[in-house]
């Protein structure tokens, strides 16, 4: 069978709806449009049911203890700033400090800078080569003003995902709540609220096969019961949470989305670890210099960051823009700054300048993964006949012995 | 972002891309940027006696929009003589590549490739005199 082009290989930055996703939202857009929050007719009452049958499937999925737990919000942009400013305006007189990672998505930490200005104290822990955060340094950072930490279950970059449960046991003893930016992990590795003592959980339906715009914000109701601050004022939605009416078929999806991955998660997972691995030992063989950004032991099974040393990552998504994926390079950034997560892992700029994230997902084909490979050598191979420093590296040049005329 | 189609076809077509020997003294070279920042560029010129770019090369490590500049730089400078070369301004790059904003400094830096390599050509000629 011929290849359908262009490939999407780029499943961190969202995700195509599920068809049986789909189909189970279409009815909730007329037949049964009612809004949840009308009280006093069967369309609300239909509509309130769908959504707390939503709320089960998600509760469930990240083993809550009641479905109570989920607050339904517009996304995880969303959830991440009504957990930390709610919980951090809520606690404020318990403390004022808040712990978090340098890799966490800019959800977490442009809200956690805004804090800062508002007077909060923020620790941003920084992570070693293999992109994980030491829960040592969460213990070490861990004071009597602590209030939170947050941290996030998988990386959207490196995929490297956190070793959340023996952080969870750190907070726990201490009394401190924890929150985790989920968003990337759930239904594709362990991830258990109760077992891991989470009081705070951010997901998305857009990258679990769910659409756009809805999200989810798990608060713990027992041991301890979570309290927050609401950032969206109006009709008192949400327990109070997050005022808005909700957008029902969204949420049905997102229900959907998640029963699915409960369902078969795991066993995707598998199947995407098998074609990673395909993936990154053709290249691997093929080619020098090819360098893994993270883990490979604690990663999300359909991540793969790399970087092809002596090719720039924008210069190699134009040589395969048939295939979307995504890079770390600055070229692709309006900021001429490399990806903050590398840098944190101590990759060099030139590398992260390189790398390429590749993101597998549900619909990945061996034979896209076949295609991919070579034709990703191919281009490696015709960009660093074209690379000055592959050229110099050839000569036996040490390119930090180079003076360079930065500009 | 798009690329114009005068990019892509640079991008995906290079032309001149090689290396000159360096140690010939009628070759200029000129390296500028650095790996730190994303992108660093070699061209280089083959000089006539009576002045003229008989040869131009290059290789980039950069975006599209730096391979496509070094490639239309070297294309626009081969024939020409040094004094006309040494006049090419980015500003002639960008509009003839359509560039976005976000991509001037790739065209700065083929503009400073060039002089560069110039350069080079003219003190080995000093030396030599
Ligand atoms: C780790 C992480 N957190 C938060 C978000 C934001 O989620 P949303 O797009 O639902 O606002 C994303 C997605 O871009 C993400 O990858
Ligand atoms: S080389 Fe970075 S934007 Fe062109």
């Amino acid at each position: 069978m011929a290849i359908k082009l262009p490939i999407f290989m780029d499943y961190h930055s969202t995700t195509p709806v599920d068809p049986r996703v789909i189909e189970e939202m279409l009815p909730y857009f007329n037949e049964k449009f009612g809004n949840a929050a009308s009280r006093s007719h069967a369309f609300g009452w239909t509509a309130e049911e769908a959504v707390d049958y939503s709320r089960e499937r998600i509760g469930k999925l990240i083993n809550a203890q009641s479905e109570k737990e989920i607050v339904f919000t517009s996304g995880a942009t969303e959830s991440n700033n009504v957990a930390i400013k709610g919980v951090a305006e809520f606690y404020k007189d318990k403390g004022n400090h808040i712990i978090t990672s340098v890799i966490e998505h800019k959800a977490v930490l442009d809200t956690c800078k805004r804090l800062e200005k508002e007077g909060y104290e923020v620790t941003y822990l920084g992570v070693g080569k293999d992109g994980r955060v030491d829960p040592d340094d969460v213990k070490k950072a861990l004071t009597d003003k602590t209030i939170l930490v947050s941290i996030m279950l998988a990386n959207n970059e490196i995929g490297t995902v956190q070793p959340i449960e023996e952080i969870g046991k750190l907070t726990r003893e201490r009394g401190v709540l924890l929150h985790s930016d989920a968003v990337q992990g759930v239904g594709k590795v362990p991830f258990d609220v109760q077992k891991m003592n989470v009081d705070l959980a951010s997901i998305t339906a857009h990258k679990m096969y769910g659409p756009k715009g809805v999200g989810g914000l798990y608060v713990r109701r027992s041991k301890p019961r979570v309290r927050l601050v609401a950032q969206m004022d109006g009709g008192g939605h949400e327990r109070g949470m997050r005022s808005g009416t909700l957008n029902v078929p969204g949420i049905v999806g997102f229900g959907k989305a998640a029963d699915i991955m409960m369902k078969e998660g795991k066993e995707e997972g598998v199947r995407l670890l098998g074609m990673r691995e395909r993936l990154r030992k053709k290249l691997d063989s093929s080619l020098e210099e090819v360098f893994v950004n993270g883990s490979l032991e604690h990663r999300l099974p359909g991540n793969l960051n790399v970087s092809f040393a002596f090719v720039e990552g924008e210069a190699m998504m134009m040589a395969i823009k048939d295939v979307a994926v995504s890079s770390g390079s600055a070229c692709t950034s309006a900021s001429l700054e490399p990806s903050y997560v590398l840098r944190a892992l101590g990759v060099g700029d030139e590398l992260a300048h390189s790398s390429i994230r590749f993101g597998l997902g549900r619909y990945t084909t061996e034979e896209e993964i076949d295609f991919v490979s070579d034709l990703v050598i191919d281009k490696v191979k015709h960009l660093r006949n074209m690379s000055p420093l592959y050229e110099m590296y050839k000569d036996g040049i040490d390119l930090k012995s180079v003076q360079w005329v930065a500009h | 972002m798009a690329y114009s189609d005068k990019v892509i076809d640079h991008a995906e077509n290079p032309r001149n891309v090689g290396t000159l020997d360096k140690e010939d003294p009628t070759v200029g070279t000129g390296l500028v940027g650095a790996p730190a920042c994303g992108d660093v560029m070699r061209l280089q010129i083959k000089v006539s006696d009576d002045g003229v770019i008989q040869d131009a090369k290059f290789k980039t490590f950069g975006c599209g929009s730096a391979i496509a500049s070094s490639s239309l730089a070297t294309e626009w400078i081969k024939g020409k003589k040094v004094e006309e070369a040494e006049a090419i301004k980015n500003s002639d790059i960008v509009n003839e590549l359509n560039l976005p904003p976000v991509k001037i400094h790739c065209s700065v830096l083929a503009e400073d490739a060039i002089k560069s390599a110039i350069a080079d050509y003219r003190a080995k000629q000093a030396a030599k005199r």
